[in-house]
């Protein structure tokens, strides 16, 4: 509990720049329509002005949050207008890409630690991989499914946060199936346990705690994955498309909501991630 | 059916030879920690044109690494360009601020266990944010030159350097502050002699997962308005034309570019971090 006033204070702080940061930002907008109008502006009412324009440049966190609860709450949520609506289709292509990172990072990083060959021949491209800027990769993944005929978005969206979230499951799973000691090894062999056995019983188990922490990651950068394959390519549903539109045609206040309800989301998704290895540990007996 | 032939007996080969040398003592050599990767990927490349040969795979899918590399050496002045505006003025310019900024933040807030206490959490979850979609908005302020790609670049950054740096001006154990009280040493002479050489570990962990960060926020941040050059923009407009071979020249250099910052930053962490564990001991 001692954590949370230290955390108050800083979101405070944050709250202040942002509003100093909408009133020096659009002040000067607010003084033209006042010279225009042929009016003085004295300060509380240019502040007032400033708090809430409609194309304000950068817009103050209540009207955010306003907009924030008019296309949750105020909207249907199958309407094209509803933030749940292209939440869903962000959260959606996300859990397909980590799911497929997830199983891509779990099965290298086993035959990684199982086959010498893999571990020199794969390891350094699997580091490589990472240096290379996915979002170089991005529209011309998109261009190619529709070629071949992948006509569903769900697909090279998916791929790209797999992309993007397979390498931090690799690297902590990697270094879990390497945690036991030898001693614990040895005693599987005096066990005379199989390959798989000592697979099973010892190395998984204990890989766990790294893999859960990796997964916390893993799962943070497949939503990153996500919103990166909506964003430069003309996608119309889904967060980063809705980032997209509203860069466009809307109002710039569209682009801030969704970047907050992405927050949101990864927020939301990093906390499950780490409920579920809350709840693991402590069944398996390694809660902290 | 005959390239198909020839790039499975290659691979076979190529195979072969990495498992010889996994298996036997060879694998400690020096030589062997690079020849098993680089023989690796050169495989990669030979079984994906005789692939693209033997299948009769179009040009606009997939096309050929010959084919790329032909493109890439007739087109590398465009390439230059693009790599000048998007990787030095875009990238590494906001990288430098923003590794600047985060650092002295994390200084500044060093003093205070209050503020430690607040943004650490904070910095953490913010990480973890897809910051790459203000890059919208960081473009309409800032216009469409390479400013705004440097600016998208400094909010990128600036927070996993800030909480690795922070969390690594806490790494020194109270028995070596101690120490250093009893020298009679201050609060500047401890930071400078201890504390930073202690965090530069973490330090330079933030600095990689940075150049990464910023290679991917300079090319997002072209997709929402740029000059008519530069690689984001390049890359959607090519990809648009369906001429892929230019958009896999581009991603080469995106590759090198980002394979190039990482590996230079890695070089610089291995001088400054000579003393640290995980360094020692390689040749």
């Amino acid at each position: 509990m001692k954590s949370v006033l230290p955390i108050l204070t800083v979101v405070a702080a944050i709250m202040a720049i942002w509003y100093a940061g909408a009133f020096a930002m659009n002040a000067k907008w607010a003084r033209d329509q006042a010279e225009r109008a042929g009016a003085e502006l004295t300060l509380p009412e240019l502040f007032a002005q400033t708090m809430n324009q409609d194309r304000a440049i950068l817009p103050a966190p209540h009207q955010v949050v306003a907009e924030l609860w008019d296309s949750t709450v105020n909207k249907r949520v199958t309407s094209k207008r509803s933030l749940v609506f292209h939440g869903w289709i962000t959260l959606h292509s996300t859990l397909w890409g980590f799911a497929l990172g997830a199983v891509v990072g779990m099965s290298l990083a086993i035959a990684i630690v199982y086959f010498r060959v893999m571990d020199m021949s794969v390891m350094p491209w699997a580091i490589i991989s990472q240096t290379i800027p996915i979002v170089a990769i991005a529209p011309m993944i998109i261009v190619v499914m529709s070629l071949i005929g992948v006509e569903e978005r769900l697909v090279p969206k998916a791929i790209i946060s797999a992309y993007l979230c397979y390498f931090p499951i690799l690297v902590g799973m990697v270094k879990g199936l390497r945690s036991p000691d030898s001693a614990q090894l040895d005693l599987m062999k005096t066990y005379s346990a199989s390959g798989f056995q000592s697979f099973w019983k010892l190395r998984l188990p204990s890989s766990m705690p790294y893999l859960f922490t990796s997964m916390k990651i893993g799962i943070a950068a497949a939503l990153v994955g996500t919103i990166v394959g909506e964003l430069p390519t003309g996608a119309l549903r889904g967060l980063g498309a809705r980032i997209l539109v509203g860069d466009q045609f809307g109002p710039p206040i569209r682009i801030w909501s969704a970047l907050i309800a992405a927050s949101i989301l990864a927020g939301a998704l990093v906390a499950i991630v780490g409920l579920i290895q809350r709840i693991t540990l402590k069944r398996m007996g390694m809660a902290q | 059916m005959r390239w198909l032939i020839y790039g499975f007996a290659f691979w076979a080969i190529a195979f072969w030879i990495n498992l010889l040398i996994a298996r036997t003592p060879l694998r400690e050599k020096r030589w062997a920690r690079v020849f098993v990767p680089a023989l690796f990927g050169f495989t990669l490349l030979v079984v994906w044109e005789s692939m693209v040969r033997g299948l009769n795979v179009s040009p606009i899918i997939l096309p050929a690494p010959t084919a790329i590399a032909e493109r890439f050496m007739a087109a590398r002045d465009i390439l230059w360009q693009d790599f000048v505006q998007t990787a030095v003025k875009g990238a590494l310019s906001g990288y430098v601020i923003g590794a600047i900024a985060a650092f002295s933040t994390a200084i500044l807030v060093d003093r205070s266990d209050f503020l430690q206490k607040g943004l650490l959490p904070i910095g953490n979850f913010v990480a973890a944010l897809p910051i790459v979609g203000i890059a919208p908005i960081l473009v309409k302020w800032y216009g469409f030159g390479w400013e705004s790609k440097s600016a998208v670049v400094v909010v990128m950054v600036f927070f996993p350097i800030l909480i690795n740096t922070v969390q690594g001006l806490r790494e020194t154990s109270a028995m070596q502050r101690d120490l250093m009280h009893t020298y009679a040493a201050g609060y500047w002479t401890t930071l400078i002699k201890l504390r930073l050489p202690a965090a530069m570990p973490f330090v330079f962990n933030g600095l990689k997962i940075g150049t990464t960060l910023a290679l991917i926020g300079a090319i997002v941040a072209e997709y929402f308005g740029s000059p008519i050059y530069g690689m984001g923009f390049r890359i959607q407009s090519e990809a648009g034309r369906l001429s892929m071979d230019m958009v896999w020249a581009e991603i080469a250099v995106a590759a090198l570019a980002g394979s190039a910052f990482y590996g230079t930053v890695t070089l610089m962490e291995k001088i400054v971090t000579f003393w640290h564990p995980s360094q020692r001991g390689q040749g």
